[in-house]
């Protein structure tokens, strides 16, 4: 489960919450910024950053705003530095505008929401209903960001820890999608020891970064294309990105797949309601699979696309906490060829095991 | 031939995108000689805003980052703090700075944020077709004022640097206005003096500057100098706050 960390590592076992392992990750990645406004349910990264950030040799900053902590991190990263905000679903969309900027400039950033259930300050129970905005892009302009959904804690600390890599290596906002459960809660994980841990120092230096201007020709970062050609021209340029991005990072998990006649589809927490689901209906002698998204954006299509194409007959069964988001995104890639459902539930409502089940019998039936 | 008067290095040799009489481009040369004249080229990075001047960095030879509109001050306290031995400015005008950023404005002041602002005030939105501004004088017609600013319904225009001279963590705050030799001098002092203040670790210190926009005043350029001193001035008046 966790790709980052290599067998030999034999990093210390910790007990911590989701969120405080996205925090922990993310200085262990060489985040030497962070910037946010309090949220629930995502206050135990804010805090351990506070605590840890600047021993770290770090800046810790409380913003006065979600507009202003992103703003912040879009000067960090133009800094050259690996940079950091989180937040939960109001303020991710106070964010959007500065994400967009991000994108625009090519800079390399993180940021983290924890859902709560919408719309409006709607409560703060766990929910998956900003899928559209991450994935779509919930800013102005043509732009993506890589969206990546954990659904432990081990995993929240080993994606949080490759979000700051694929950010630098593609110049792209990466976004953490995890859910108030996943924040929440706390698991046994284990840490890189210190010999994985990144050192801010010895990370290879930006050349583009404004770090002024001795010694070499000036650097701009922007965003502003005015003459006409020039933006379009750009625009091709992150498309021809975003392409190669969807060859190279498709991640997913996937359970059982071979024989299965139903093929359950969920992300982050949702996914290990649906594992424990799958394991009765298995027990049961029915033929039921899984499919975990661990990237959203990319979306791993291509496993989708070879099990539609194929000559077994199937069904999906899309489960979310929240009204069909990621299911859309089934059903392109299925292109029609097999049968879609869905079970969802959102407001802070989530689909339990039982309701699985009664929904594969009810598929395997009909 | 002994030279005794150039173009100076921080600024490139390019014809402007400004209006004529516009003040902008008299303030990027201020701006450019006091960097030059304390030798900071090399550690300099400039913050342009979101309005006529963002693309201050086509004129400017320096590092420079461009903000989303108002953010100016969020970009740059981020970049001061993970940088503290460069020297840092934000360049904004009177609706990124005074409106839109008024939050970020505030909380970077109060935070005294070890940083340079250079606050144009022309007292209307230049950029996008002359609409009013928080600066916007009583009376003064603009694209969405047509009748003339009243203070009933749209306010009084907003005196941000006393505003901000009150908190603590500001260190100093002076008005200067470019509508005159003598005011274009003593603007290049108060930016030089700003970004000494930088250098010497003293804190948050902005710098405000009455500029000319003629083609939203609907004047001539001498009409505008005109117009900042015995109307603007009286509204805003100038010299140090703090």
């Amino acid at each position: 489960m966790n790709r980052e960390q290599r067998t030999e590592d034999r990093g210390e076992k910790v007990l911590l919450s989701g969120n405080e392992a996205v925090a922990k990750s993310a200085i262990d990645a060489g985040c030497r910024f962070y910037a946010g406004y309090p949220i629930t349910p995502q206050n135990e990264l804010i805090g351990y950053m506070a605590k840890n950030m600047a021993s770290s040799g770090g800046i810790f900053i409380q913003s006065e705003s979600e507009l202003s902590a992103i703003n912040m991190v879009f000067g960090a990263s133009a800094s050259g530095v690996r940079a950091m905000t989180s937040s939960s679903s109001p303020g991710i969309s106070l964010m959007q505008e500065g994400i967009s900027y991000i994108a625009g400039a090519e800079l390399p950033a993180v940021i983290v929401n924890i859902m709560r259930a919408g719309p409006g300050l709607g409560n703060i129970w766990p929910a998956q209903s900003d899928y559209f905005q991450a994935v779509k892009s919930g800013g102005h302009g043509d732009y993506h960001c890589i969206v990546l959904a954990p659904s432990s804690v081990q995993e929240a600390y080993a994606l949080t820890f490759e979000a700051f890599v694929l950010a630098d290596k593609y110049r792209i906002p990466v976004i953490i999608l995890g859910d108030a459960m996943l924040g929440q809660m706390m698991e046994p994980l284990s840490v890189h020891s210190q010999e994985f841990i990144v050192h801010s120092k010895k990370l290879r230096t930006k050349s583009w970064a404004a770090t002024g201007c001795k010694d070499r020709k000036p650097n701009v970062v922007k965003s502003f294309y005015l003459n006409l050609g020039d933006l379009e021209k750009f625009n091709l340029k992150l498309q021809r990105k975003y392409k190669n991005i969807q060859q190279k990072e498709q991640r997913y998990e996937e359970l059982n797949i071979n024989d299965a006649r139903i093929i359950l589809v969920a992300y982050g927490t949702m996914a290990r309601l649906a594992k424990q689901a799958m394991v009765s209906l298995r027990e049961k002698g029915l033929k039921v699979g899984l499919i975990r998204p661990i990237n959203l954006w990319p979306f791993p299509q291509k496993i989708f696309q070879r099990l539609a194409i194929s000559d077994k007959r199937l069904a999906f069964l899309v489960i979310e906490m929240s009204y069909g988001q990621m299911l859309e995104d089934v059903k392109l890639a299925v292109n029609g060829q097999q049968r879609v459902e869905f079970l969802g539930r959102s407001g802070g409502g989530i689909p339990t095991e039982e309701e699985i089940i009664k929904s594969s019998l009810s598929l395997l039936s009909s | 031939m002994k030279r005794i008067f150039g173009r100076t290095k921080s600024l490139r040799p390019l014809d402007t995108h400004y209006c004529s009489g516009c003040g902008h481009g008299v303030v990027h040369r201020l701006l450019a000689e006091a960097i030059d004249e304390l030798n900071i080229r090399g550690i300099t990075i400039g913050v342009t805003p979101v309005g006529c001047a963002v693309v201050a960095y086509d004129y400017w030879d320096f590092d420079c980052v461009e903000s989303a509109h108002g953010r100016g001050l969020a970009v740059a306290t981020a970049i001061k703090r993970l940088q503290p031995e460069k020297v840092v400015f934000t360049y904004q005008g009177d609706g990124d700075l005074a409106a839109i950023g008024t939050a970020e404005t505030i909380h970077a002041a109060n935070r005294g944020e070890n940083l340079t602002v250079v606050f144009i005030n022309n007292a209307v939105y230049g950029m996008t077709g002359g609409q009013m501004a928080p600066t916007t004088l009583i009376g003064q017609k603009s694209a969405t004022s047509p009748l003339g600013r009243n203070e009933k319904t749209e306010g009084y225009p907003l005196r941000i640097s006393e505003l901000l001279a009150q908190l603590q963590g500001v260190y100093s705050v002076e008005r200067t206005a470019v509508d005159s030799v003598y005011g274009i001098l003593k603007t290049k002092n108060a930016i030089k003096t700003a970004f000494q203040n930088q250098m010497e670790n003293k804190g948050f210190s902005l710098v405000e500057v009455l500029s000319a926009c003629p083609t939203y005043w609907d004047m001539s350029a001498f009409e505008s100098l005109d117009w900042i001193k015995n109307k603007m001035s009286k509204v805003f008046p100038l010299g140090r706050i703090k």
